[in-house]
């Protein structure tokens, strides 16, 4: 298929997977070279998990419509139970990909019950009210992994809440209360991130150009009028909370496998609030803005690391130039203008050329 | 206190129709707002490929009546018999699949959606592929995306749209959104069509084009129109039977020759 062919919006997909891949290229290419620091090095996992926790915000946000301040949840649910099954497989096996996907896998569907058990009744609600519960929902999944004791021995799993009644002979603590995970298999990889990247960005860009998911942007323009074509608003809200939850699950298993310990409260309020200025500043429904901007907020504390006293102040400066130049119509119409000249230019050059 | 036992309603029928199930037979139909009956006691019978009218002054309740049969509101009175079939327990999604689609008074279309994607949404029930399929793209995605296409390209030649299938539905000028309106409820293969206030907000000529097509659709897709409309020129132009509707109540039903000479009619809505 030639780029002409393609309508519009195949071509916007396959320029983002292509901008996916390249850079990825380039990262691979960078580090054999050693021209990337060590500690930018050891951002690309969390870059990887932040910008799946992006897209995947977005398809609640964006697509759906519906605001989620509880996204970070659904990413403490899938690392933990992921993890779990990554130190149980990592006894038996030393197949790291392996152990990866599977953890990943039941992460994911662990997030996706989650997110099932709490869309049931938190979609009945919409706007401010469904935020404020998914708010809520996000503290108490932080609630409840805070004074969750999971111990490992040769006779099985045992688990016990708030209390740690966890009694073994010789076996370890997995999570360990407010500790949190302690004893992480550290599995995760970058091409591992990349590859969570692009299957993620397949499922939710044939979605969005599927049956289900018009149905879903049909729900975001007008509810009523979605009812009035018969189509079932309930099961596709469900269905695309229910998506999203399960990849900031396996976003979440792919963050924590990056590290040796992580605690609950690493998935707070704050982390959801990231990933959803991500997603505002991506632009809503704008998948390859928010692969972006991930990245880029991502990326700029460490790199201002150095301002160490100013760090802060010049992220949030960044943040509102960001904001006023992506929503400022004046600003919007000189770059476009801008850039239809330098088009102009172009193709009066090759007009030119060809005569 | 619903009255669930349909009484055998005083409506007519045009000769047409007349021996078949009519579509529509609405019996004793009302609603209470906390004790103000926004529609009360209305029977209306719509022949199997009749063009009905229901008009009346605003704030009559005509949109109400609308909303009943469409399950916006859940009625607290009488029956509503969908070509036979009892709606009663139904809601808004399952009275659609059973035949009734609508237009809206204030234009609902999904507007940041293309011209093509609001018709293929009025395909919805009708486009079989599993979620599954569509995120994998196996073969019946595909099929069933290629004739949901050709299916919306020839129901948008109905309004000679096809050219604008590729435009943001809500960068439509007003008429042709009220006309997408219609191609997406008609995609939905309804068996009666409510068209509320198609005539709103366009210029005489359009009007006339909206009588043809209106006609046409009927007579291509044989079903059965109810409209609302102010533009007393196209009721009477293409109604066969009218419904005046005041206070919630029905003042007068008949042809459209007898409604316009109803007294009654007269006094409240027509003027002297």
């Amino acid at each position: 298929m030639s780029l002409k062919i393609m309508n519009k919006t195949t071509r916007s997909n396959m320029i983002t997977y292509a901008m996916v891949i390249i850079a990825f290229v380039i990262v691979q290419v960078l580090i054999g070279n050693g021209s990337i620091s060590s500690r930018l090095q050891g951002q690309l996992v969390p870059i990887c998990a932040y910008i799946v926790m992006a897209i995947s915000l977005n398809l609640t946000v964006g697509v759906l419509g519906e605001l989620s301040l509880g996204h970070a949840g659904f990413m403490s649910a899938g690392a933990f139970s992921g993890i779990v099954v990554a130190s149980c497989l990592s006894q038996n096996t030393d197949n790291e990909p392996l152990i990866l996907v599977i953890s990943m896998i039941v992460g994911g569907v662990v997030a996706a019950i989650v997110g099932f058990l709490v869309g049931v009744p938190v979609l009945r609600l919409s706007g401010d009210y469904l935020a404020i519960v998914t708010l809520a929902f996000g503290e108490i999944i932080k609630g409840i992994v805070n004074n969750l004791y999971v111990g490992l021995d040769g006779s099985g799993l045992h688990v016990s809440l708030i209390k740690n009644t966890v009694e073994m002979t010789d076996g370890t603590m997995l999570i360990n209360g407010p500790m949190g995970l302690t004893t992480i298999p550290r599995v995760a990889s970058f091409t591992a991130g990349f590859i969570l990247i692009l299957v993620c960005l397949f499922v939710i860009f044939n979605l969005v150009n599927s049956k289900s998911g018009r149905a879903i942007m049909a729900l975001r323009d007008n509810r009523i009028a979605a009812q009035s074509v018969g189509i079932n608003v309930t099961n596709y809200k469900l269905m695309a909370f229910v998506i999203s939850a399960a990849m900031a699950g396996m976003a979440g298993v792919l963050f924590t496998a990056n590290f040796s310990t992580v605690v609950a409260s690493k998935f707070d309020f704050n982390t959801s609030i990231l990933i959803l200025v991500f997603v505002v500043l991506g632009g809503l429904g704008n998948m390859r803005g928010s692969i972006i901007a991930a990245t880029v907020l991502t990326v700029l504390p460490e790199v201002l690391r150095s301002f160490s006293d100013y760090r802060m102040l010049v992220y949030a400066i960044v943040l509102i130039v960001m904001m006023l130049a992506t929503n400022n119509p004046t600003l919007k119409q000189g770059i476009s203008m801008i850039i239809s000249k330098l088009k102009g230019k172009n193709s009066a050059k090759g007009g030119s050329a060809n005569v | 206190m619903s009255k669930l036992v349909p009484i055998p309603s005083t409506g007519f029928l045009n000769e047409r129709d007349i021996g078949q199930t009519p579509v529509l037979e609405a019996t004793h139909l009302g609603i209470e707002f906390g004790g103000l009956k926004a529609v009360d006691d209305f029977n209306l019978t719509v022949g199997r490929t009749e063009i009905a009218g229901l008009i009346g002054p605003n704030g009559a309740g005509k949109t109400t009546v609308f909303n009943l049969l469409t399950k916006v509101y859940q009625p607290t009175h009488g029956t509503i018999l969908l070509d036979g079939i009892d709606t009663h327990g139904m809601n808004a999604i399952q009275v659609n699949k059973a035949g009734i689609a609508r237009t809206f008074q204030n234009i609902r279309l999904f507007s940041s959606l293309s011209v093509e994607d609001n018709v293929k949404l009025g395909l919805h029930n009708h486009t079989h592929y599993s979620t599954l399929e569509g995120i994998l793209r196996l073969p019946r995605y595909w099929q069933e995306e290629k004739r949901t296409h050709e299916r919306a390209l020839e129901l948008l030649s109905i309004f000679d749209m096809q050219h604008l299938a590729n435009h943001k539905a809500g960068s439509l000028p007003y008429g042709a959104q009220r006309r997408l309106e219609i191609v997406r409820a008609l995609a939905t293969e309804p068996k009666l069509l409510l068209l509320d206030e198609p005539a709103a907000g366009m210029n005489p000529s359009e009007t006339e084009e909206l009588m043809e097509n209106i006609r046409k659709i009927r007579d291509t897709f044989q079903i059965a129109i109810l409209l609302i409309e102010h533009d007393m020129q196209l009721v009477t132009g293409i109604c066969e039977g009218i419904a005046v509707l005041n206070y919630g109540k029905i003042i007068a039903k008949g042809t459209p020759k007898e409604v316009i000479n109803n007294p009654d009619v007269i006094r409240s809505y027509l003027g002297e």
